[in-house]
């Protein structure tokens, strides 16, 4: 019955670990599933591999888990994504119903463990509405603002031996769920009446475009009015990179353009974006001049840390269209923006861009005889033409990563932006790669993170998924280690390996991979092209760089206003 | 400011631990909490009192929203509502502080409902500021147990809180 109803889901990959609570769904699965399943080697990996499925094809990933410990290994996958708003589908495994709460093997309260980090979860209590509550739980992951859904199940309801007619319902019903399908007109009129008469917007684009589909939408209404955009980290892609319009991502690591059209701006535009602490800084000296209109789909993220002037809650799709349509209207009675000040605002813009913009010339010891982790990303991104899938794990080589890889499409950009987890890279990369398997994918990682979840080197062997594994190797955690050089004068506490690392290249070659080591400079483009060349084998590149090298921009914090930045070690703006 | 906030609940297991669950993940406060089935047996009322300012109550009431179980949610404390709340008090009675408690237990229109050799079980309803008001009347000293059932709401006039 399950494996009916995920066929009927139109589900194409299984993430999952088999055990004793979830043998009879195996049984199903392997007498007549014709969905693949892909056998991780840790159940947080499938949770991440379903993930970065979900967020590079933006349907819901799927992952199926036994009881106890392998629904608690998926809790972190399950918590990345719901941060993220990721629409997932977890099925775990329970012990029989008259087990319950009797402490019995591999028995843990799933629905009680996730109930903080699931959009919503379902104990099944009879065979019967298993495939309506599959049903439910992919329509609830993937419509509204999406996020996980478990569903836990009980062995003996999963028995073969009882059998009930399947049916499987079309439409759901839930009479305590209707997510918003368009915004109020109203609002959105006043949003475009403050477009029209703003002096120095900024767009300021998240994550909720890329979910909601609706980049195309974003790009024609920041060209109608000629706005800059800036983007969060989650957002990336949503508008060119290399469209002039594109003032880089904002907040911590942000581009000082970026941050600085933020802090002078008059209007902003947050379009699917929720005003995360490492987006705005204080909250009390965020945008002091600026009246902020704010489109988002949960009624929740607005005005939860920033008040907004304008309030709109909607699929940023439906507002999207319907502000260009009220624009057009507005514009076709003879209503336009001020050009004379937009263009005084470039120019301002420009100045800042040409002064700090990490595009414009290199802000790091391009001379150096070290190789720059800067530089990895920009030969990732020249070898591959700037249209591979990046997915990222956390740390300095992520915000690198989101630095200098100019995404122009949605969907290419994926990382755990929200809950921050190491390890997400690489399983995250394996199911983009299942999903478009002509497409580059690449997971820039560094020695802390990939070591999280380096296991599935064995599950990229079984299924060949040639994914390449770009390691920003400096011999620290990095970005711990960037802080206890900026706040804890330099005391390295458990920052470092102390010689204690793998041979990246002959641990990758006992799996039957290719590694290639790069130390040299003048290797760095060589073995990149190598390794995209290589369509078939995963690569790992182990290229060592710059173990002193910083993340700039940074805002200062704690008290720093947007506009408060270290370009560099010295410098501060 | 003190909100009352009154939910229709789907009257699932789990369904509560949501939204108790969701106070202490947030670090929202609740001051009293009751729920019982309504006359729909799918449906439980659940009445909550929590402590905030403007911003958080807002905050509160969105996320209790989005809740799958909350189908339907009203801030009592919006517009005019009458709340009640039952306080059973067991104290020490002896002597000539019999007569004096009983006296008190009239003034608050409350009633004796079990009598022992040297207690008085007392039974009161109202306000909140009420049942606070006897307690002090009667004294800390006197008090062995206390029994509040926490706030219970309703709008006044036509307006109801339904399907």
């Amino acid at each position: 019955m399950i494996a009916q109803a995920l066929e009927d889901e139109g589900v194409e990959f299984i993430f999952g670990y088999p055990g004793g609570a979830v043998l009879h769904i195996y049984d199903a699965l392997f007498k007549r599933s014709k969905i693949p399943h892909i056998l991780v080697r840790h159940e947080q990996a499938a949770t991440h591999a379903a993930d970065g499925y979900a967020r590079a094809t933006g349907k819901p990933g799927v992952v199926l888990v036994t009881s106890g410990p392998g629904a608690t290994n998926a809790v972190t996958g399950i918590a990345t994504a719901y941060m993220d708003s990721i629409p997932m589908v977890v099925l775990s495994g329970q012990v029989a119903s008259h087990l319950i709460g009797e402490d019995a093997f591999q028995e843990t309260d799933m629905v009680g463990i996730s109930r903080p980090i699931v959009k919503h979860s379902f104990l099944v209590k009879r065979a019967v509405d298993i495939p309506e509550v599959i049903r439910k739980a992919f329509y609830i992951a993937s419509t509204g603002r999406p996020g996980p859904v478990v569903i836990d199940l009980p062995k003996d309801i999963t028995n073969p031996y009882e059998k009930f007619e399947y049916n499987y319902p079309r439409k759901v019903k839930l009479r305590s769920y209707t997510p918003a399908t368009r915004g109020h007109s109203g609002q959105i009129r006043k949003a475009v009446n403050l477009l029209l008469a703003a002096q120095r917007p900024v767009i300021y684009s998240g994550g909720g475009v890329v979910l909601g589909d609706a980049s195309d939408l974003l790009t024609r209404l920041a060209r109608e009015l000629n706005f800059p955009v800036t983007s969060t980290l989650m957002g990336l892609g949503a508008f060119p990179g290399t469209d002039p319009q594109f003032l880089g991502m904002l907040g911590m690591h942000g581009f000082v353009e970026a941050n600085f059209a933020m802090h002078h701006a008059d209007v902003v535009l947050a379009v699917g974006a929720r005003f995360d602490d490492r987006v705005i800084n204080t909250a009390s000296k965020f945008c002091p001049g600026a009246k902020i209109i704010h489109i988002d789909i949960d009624p929740a993220s607005i005005s939860k840390t920033i008040p907004a002037d304008v309030p709109i809650v909607g699929p940023v799709d439906s507002v999207l269209t319907d502000m260009l349509e009220l624009l057009q209207e507005a514009q076709a009675e003879g209503q336009q923006t001020d050009k004379a000040a937009l263009a005084g605002w470039w120019e301002q813009i420009n100045e800042w861009r040409e002064k700090w913009g990490l595009w414009t010339k290199p802000r790091y010891d391009i001379n150096s005889p070290l190789i720059k982790p800067q530089e990895v990303i920009e030969a990732l991104w020249r070898v591959t033409d700037g249209n591979a899938f990046v997915t990222s794990d956390v740390g300095q080589h992520q915000m690198f990563a989101a630095q200098y890889y100019r995404f122009n499409m949605p969907r290419r950009w994926i990382n755990s932006g929200g809950l921050g987890t190491m390890g997400f890279g690489f399983p995250a990369a394996m199911g983009a790669k299942l999903a478009f398997p002509e497409a580059d994918v690449a997971c820039v990682t560094g020695e802390g993170s990939i070591q999280m979840n380096i296991q599935e080197l064995s599950t990229c062997t079984q299924y060949n998924i040639p994914v390449k594994i770009i390691n920003l190797h400096n011999g620290y955690l990095g970005m711990v280690k960037q802080w206890q050089d900026m706040q804890y004068e330099g005391r390295y506490s458990q920052s470092t390996y102390e010689h204690s690392l793998p041979d990246f290249v002959r641990l990758v070659e006992a799996y039957g991979h290719v590694g290639i080591r790069v130390d040299k400079k003048s290797d760095l483009e060589g073995a990149m092209k190598e390794a995209f060349a290589l369509k078939d084998r995963l690569v790992f590149l182990d290229i060592h760089v710059d173990p002193h090298e910083h993340v700039y921009p940074m805002q200062v914090a704690p008290n720093g206003a947007m506009r408060d930045m270290w370009i560099s070690k010295s410098e501060r703006i | 400011m003190r909100r009352i906030i009154s939910l229709l609940l789907e009257n699932e297991p789990g369904a509560l631990s949501r939204v108790v669950g969701l106070f202490s993940q947030r670090g929202y406060n609740i001051d009293t909490l009751n729920v019982a089935a309504t006359e729909d047996p799918t449906l439980s009322r659940l009445t909550l009192t929590t402590l905030g300012d403007d911003q958080k109550i807002e905050q509160i009431t969105k996320h209790l929203n989005k809740l799958l179980d909350v189908v339907k949610l009203v801030d009592l404390t919006e517009g005019p509502h009458i709340e009640r709340e039952l306080m059973l008090v067991k104290v020490r009675a002896t002597g000539a502080q019999r007569a004096e408690i009983k006296r008190c237990t009239d003034i608050f229109r409350g009633q004796i409902i079990d009598v022992g050799p040297t207690v008085y079980t007392i039974q009161i309803t109202g306000t909140s500021d009420k049942l606070d008001a006897f307690l002090q009347s009667v004294g800390e000293a006197a008090i062995l147990e206390v029994v509040r059932s926490g706030v219970s709401g309703i709008a006044r006039g036509e307006k109801v809180l339904s399907l």
